[in-house]
């Protein structure tokens, strides 16, 4: 597609201001996606925290379940926060269902407890300098990864931060801090597929 | 690794992961797992509802734990239960049983007249009512991580919490815009903090989340309040005094999210069947008036 790099952030439910307000402080150009037709208008897409089992709920109900896909298996980038690593995930623990099926990893939701523990930690991060502040909240952890996916961070020999190609997660919440760190990979993801000539 | 717990990021955290969802009033664990199945961001956990708090009179109190209880095992949401204003004890109970937020909330009867809960020193977060920016950030000034309306509640008539969601919106606005040597008149004014003042000024907003409740009756109601600069919504006596509570649960939510799609409000709203009946305020005596409770 034509024109400038255009990041979006999925607008259901849950820490969408958040997320374009990193993105606009990396001085990029963010949209919040309420329609699924709006796919077709952006590089890469950010799942933002929120409750996974609301935003699951309005993905089906607008039409968003097959557009994700297909985006996905377009290569574009998507970077999953929290909830969005339930819903990028190809198994739930202790569920008998997945939501969008996409990434080789088995999630299991609220792992860390109830909301009196969720915490904030420093994390060494994969592609990151020092210390990354990391904000967990009812958060997930991934328990099992495919061989294809690469472990970006761990925290008590959990895996908190993966890659799978074009699939990007994270059980913390760097929108809640104003370290930009984090979703600047993600830019950078989106920067070179956007530059990458479309063979057709 | 050093781990941080209840911080105030990890506090108001919670409270941002909700926005833009809606948190409905339960009183078991099937009604909570109605409200999960249908959309919900989290329950909150009650013995009766506002309305029928309204009906019964008398002293309302902290759920029964059992119910609380009930709730927490049916739901994989986050489950809220409320505090009567300044009850202390109430509030350390609740966090022992390991309720997801604490509503230090008017619709109980107040345990304490003079002073709020000093919400800083738990590690599970509150929400609290306001109907003005001085009591907002008063109640930030005692460590809520997130704010509502008070609205009226249990009457089903949105026009409180309209006018407490416009007042502080209005005074945030005006304080956002305000000089250096204004401010600490302006905090002499409302009674409010001058350093959660300067904090609202620094970031254009305020600090936490703030979600309509007290009144919300049709998904036009929600998406009103969303309009209006509301982050959320509380539905409390609506869904299940209606009578299709899941048709009527997923059409919030969804006029919550869409809120300015109003073709799609015009569909939600068909055939919902009759909203509650609703209460004229000013038609409620003074002292069954919820809202005048806390400070």
């Amino acid at each position: 597609m034509e024109g400038i790099m255009t990041i979006g952030v999925l607008g259901l439910q849950g820490a969408v201001q958040e997320h374009l307000k990193q993105i606009e402080a990396l001085g990029l150009h963010g949209i919040s996606v309420k329609n699924p037709e709006q796919l077709n208008d952006i590089n890469g897409l950010i799942i933002p925290g929120g409750e996974s089992t609301a935003i699951k709920n309005l993905i089906v109900r607008y039409g968003f379940l097959e557009p994700l896909q297909e985006f996905s298996q377009a290569g574009k980038p998507i970077l999953g926060t929290c909830a969005g690593m339930v819903l990028l995930a190809k198994e739930i623990a202790d569920s008998p269902d997945s939501h969008l099926g996409l990434m080789d990893i088995k999630v299991r939701r609220n792992a860390y407890g109830r909301q009196r523990d969720s915490f904030e930690a420093d994390l060494e991060v994969k592609g990151i300098d020092g210390t990354f502040p990391s904000v967990f909240i009812r958060a997930p952890y991934i328990e099992y990864a495919g061989d294809n996916v690469e472990v970006l961070a761990t925290f008590d020999g959990k895996i908190v931060a993966a890659q799978q190609e074009n699939l990007f997660v994270s059980s913390f919440h760097p929108e809640l801090t104003k370290d930009t760190r984090f979703i600047k990979l993600f830019a950078e993801m989106v920067a070179s597929s956007f530059e990458e000539p479309v063979t057709s | 690794m050093e781990k941080l717990v209840g911080s105030e990021t990890v506090k108001r955290g919670m409270a941002q992961m909700q926005k833009g969802g809606v948190i409905m009033d339960v009183i078991n664990a099937e009604q909570a797992k109605i409200a999960e199945a249908s959309g919900a961001v989290a329950v909150m956990a009650l013995e009766r509802v506002p309305s029928d708090i309204r009906a019964a009179g008398g002293v309302a109190r902290m759920a029964d734990p059992r119910i609380v209880e009930e709730v927490l095992n049916a739901v994989s949401i986050p489950v809220m239960a409320k505090a009567r204003i300044g009850h202390i004890v109430e509030a350390r109970i609740l966090e022992a049983m390991g309720v997801d937020y604490i509503d230090e909330s008017e619709v109980l009867t107040p345990a304490d007249e003079e002073y709020h809960i000093l919400k800083s020193t738990y590690t599970v977060p509150f929400v609290c009512g306001c109907r003005d920016l001085g009591e907002a950030a008063r109640r930030i000034g005692e460590g809520a991580a997130m704010l509502r309306t008070k609205g009226e509640p249990g009457t089903g008539n949105i026009v409180e919490a309209v006018r407490h969601m416009r007042k502080v919106q209005a005074q945030v606005r005006k304080v956002v815009h305000m000089n250096d040597d204004e401010l600490m008149t302006e905090a002499k004014l409302l009674g409010a903090p001058y350093d959660v003042l300067k904090q609202i000024r620094a970031e254009g907003k305020l600090p936490v989340v703030n979600f309509a409740a007290g009144g919300v009756a049709t998904p036009a109601d929600a998406a009103l309040m969303m309009e209006l600069g509301a982050d959320g919504v509380f539905v409390g006596s609506g869904v299940f005094k209606s009578e299709n509570p899941e048709k009527f649960a997923s059409s919030i939510v969804q006029a919550t999210t869409y809120y300015n799609d109003y073709e799609l409000i015009g569909k939600l709203s068909k055939e919902l069947g009759s909203p509650m009946k609703g209460i004229d305020i000013s038609k409620l005596p003074a002292e069954e008036r919820m809202q005048e409770r806390g400070w």
